[in-house]
């Protein structure tokens, strides 16, 4: 239990906790919004990371090992996955919308299914890997802790998305427009805002931020079958612990849930994934809207 | 959404007996493969057919059912191999730690409706895959609880012509009665007037709510229920499967479970057994021509969710209905 003191052990459980936390905050942040604007909750929204990071790694292929060659992967993925989110809205998810929330889930699910075998059958099934751009994979050394460059810049890119979306949401005029669709589909479209475009709009963005989350988490873990499936119950907690269709929630909730990861570790090493459960029901059993959510009816 | 109202020609005809009677007669065919997918699928259909307490009676959607069904594999497995019972109490052992687990979670669950009931379902659910992941000296952890002894089938000798045949079709006959006596129970659950407030529940809770009905306590028991019923075909599987495996309680499990009930629908008593077979089947057929099953059934339910609303028991009930009326006119 010496460990628990040693400030050089906690420093580096902090890092590698803020780290995952910044990383599923990318994730988790376009889940909650398409759950707070849509009401849907897109089980599918793991397998656009999935197609994010195998986008990526098949443009580094082509764009070559160099830090624009990265940029370019990322963009390429990104806009890639924006692209395939806007074909799923307009010619599948559109339809979904009135159905009872069982088919909703279902139909996500299904796309779930659909994703990880294209994927498979594009991309086969042995794990791949995308070297860190040469500019970020360097490393600095603070109290003894190594500080590798591309998890600073993962720490830096969360808190800089969020502000992104809270400029966009408080202080534009889409940004009304998309809280007021959060508030009432109808009203808005009687008022005389084209909703389904919206609505399109909010998946595509949601998509990209997927797809973009894929493409960075590729230099560090493995691109392999089965990522889909693994980062959306994590995303999962996340939202629900920081509240369904809320940003600041999302953020409170990806910190809570890594920093429980890394440190949950010294308290009980095999049952650190247990724990993140235990704060999901917890939290789902006192407020089930999250820690900052708002009811949904 | 109307249930389906057969004739009173149809009716005459005892067709749950005619179904059952179906069942009992595929060992006779000889074959070890066909044994073998018949009894999966009557544990499959005695599974969904518990969940569909919860989501067709009652209206509500459970996505971790799988843990009910994981709990009893795991405590009928444990109970025969580590403890030495016989077959039939730790089959029995094995429903009554799916009910206990169940009551325990539903108490909480029950408070929450819509797509929090969902998530919290889901989340106790996870809460059980990650203890039997991780419990290496009770579970066997990743690893899973492998060499689950079969129930001792000797008294069987002395039934003329089953006495006589091979372990994997008495352990068929074995599963085929007591999962026709654990869906005939769950059928006259739902035909009692216990069911009938179940859908009352269904259609309108608050309404239900009004007239004095106690919606949560009406929602812990079926919900207690349904883990039962689950855990009791968990404890069957476990055994069929030779092992027990932590997978059993994972979300796709409750996943594949829900799609089995939704697409036989839901709406009628034998509509998730109907899917449980449907499901069983097109997998094997499917898997024999490629690997990419899952892709299929996503295709499969896509084509559902836009074609058939009611499930595949609901169109069939909606032709039935339609033959019969043109029958009836002549």
């Amino acid at each position: 239990m010496s460990e628990l003191l040693d400030p050089v052990f906690l420093l580096g459980q902090l890092r590698s906790g803020l780290t995952t936390a910044m990383f599923l905050f990318l994730i988790a942040s376009g889940l909650s919004l398409i759950f707070g604007v849509l009401k849907i909750i897109n089980f599918a929204h793991g397998s656009l990371y999935m197609i994010g990071a195998y986008i990526a790694w098949n443009m580094t292929l082509v764009l070559g090992r160099t830090s624009l060659g990265f940029l370019g992967a990322v963009v390429v993925a990104s806009l890639g996955v924006a692209a395939l989110g806007f074909l799923v809205e307009r010619f599948l998810l559109r339809f979904m919308y009135r159905r009872e929330e069982l088919y909703q889930l279902l139909f996500t699910y299904a796309l779930v299914l659909i994703f990880s075998d294209a994927c498979k059958f594009i991309w086969g099934t042995q794990p791949h890997s995308v070297s860190r751009p040469p500019l970020l994979s360097g490393s600095f050394d603070l109290l003894g802790v190594r500080f590798p460059h591309y998890d600073i810049f993962i720490i830096l890119l969360g808190p800089i998305i969020a502000f992104g979306f809270w400029v966009l949401l408080n202080r534009t005029s889409y940004g009304r427009i998309i809280r007021a669709a959060a508030l009432d589909r109808e009203m808005l479209g009687a008022l005389g805002t084209n909703v389904s475009w919206l609505y399109t709009g909010m998946f595509v963005l949601a998509s990209f931020l997927a797809g973009l989350s894929g493409a960075l988490v590729s230099p560090i873990k493995s691109v392999v079958p089965g990522m889909d499936v693994e980062i959306i119950i994590e995303a999962f907690i996340v939202v629900v612990i920081g509240g369904l269709g809320s940003l600041w929630g999302t953020l409170l909730g990806s910190l809570i849930y890594g920093l429980t990861l890394a440190f949950g570790i010294l308290i009980f090493p095999r049952f650190s994934i247990f724990a993140a459960f235990v704060i999901m029901a917890a939290v789902l059993i006192v407020r089930p809207w999250g820690l900052m959510g708002r009811p949904v009816k | 959404m109307t249930p389906a109202m057969p004739t009173a020609s149809a009716r005459r005809i005892p067709w749950t007996f005619v179904l059952f009677l179906v069942a009992a007669a595929i060992p006779a065919l000889g074959s070890r493969y066909y044994t073998f997918l018949a009894t999966d699928i009557v544990i499959f259909a005695m599974f969904a057919t518990s969940l569909n307490l919860l989501l067709g009676v009652t209206g509500l959607v459970p996505f971790g059912h799988a843990a009910y069904f994981g709990v009893g594999a795991y405590v009928c497995a444990i109970f025969m191999k580590d403890l030495g019972l016989p077959f039939l109490p730790a089959w029995l052992m094995g429903g009554l730690g799916g009910a206990l687990f169940a009551a325990i979670f539903g108490f909480f669950c029950v408070r929450l409706t819509s797509v929090y009931f969902s998530m919290l379902t889901m989340a106790f659910a996870q809460i059980v895959w990650a203890i039997c992941f991780k419990w290496n000296d009770v579970t066997g952890g990743e690893q899973g609880y492998p060499n689950v002894p079969m129930p001792s089938l000797a008294w069987m000798e002395w039934i003329p012509w089953i006495g006589g045949l091979r372990t994997d079709q008495k352990f068929f006959y074995l599963t085929l009665i007591l999962a026709a006596l654990s869906i005939a129970a769950m059928r006259r659950i739902v035909h009692s007037p216990f069911g009938r407030v179940l859908t009352t529940i269904r259609d309108n809770a608050e309404r239900a709510q009004f007239i004095g009905i106690n919606v949560r306590l009406y929602r812990l028991i079926v919900f207690t229920l349904a883990g039962g019923f689950a855990g009791l075909a968990g404890g069957l599987f476990g055994i069929f499967n030779r092992g027990v495996f932590p997978d059993f309680c994972y979300w796709p499990k409750s996943a594949e479970v829900l799609i089995m009930t939704i697409l036989g629908g839901i709406h009628n008593f034998w509509g998730p057994s109907l899917g449980a077979a449907l499901l069983i089947l097109l997998n094997q057929y499917i898997v024999s021509y490629t690997e990419f099953w899952p892709f299929v059934l996503g295709l499969i339910l896509l084509v559902l969710l836009f074609a058939f609303p009611g499930g595949v028991a609901g169109a069939v009930s909606a032709l039935a209905r339609r033959a019969f009326s043109f029958i009836a006119k002549g």
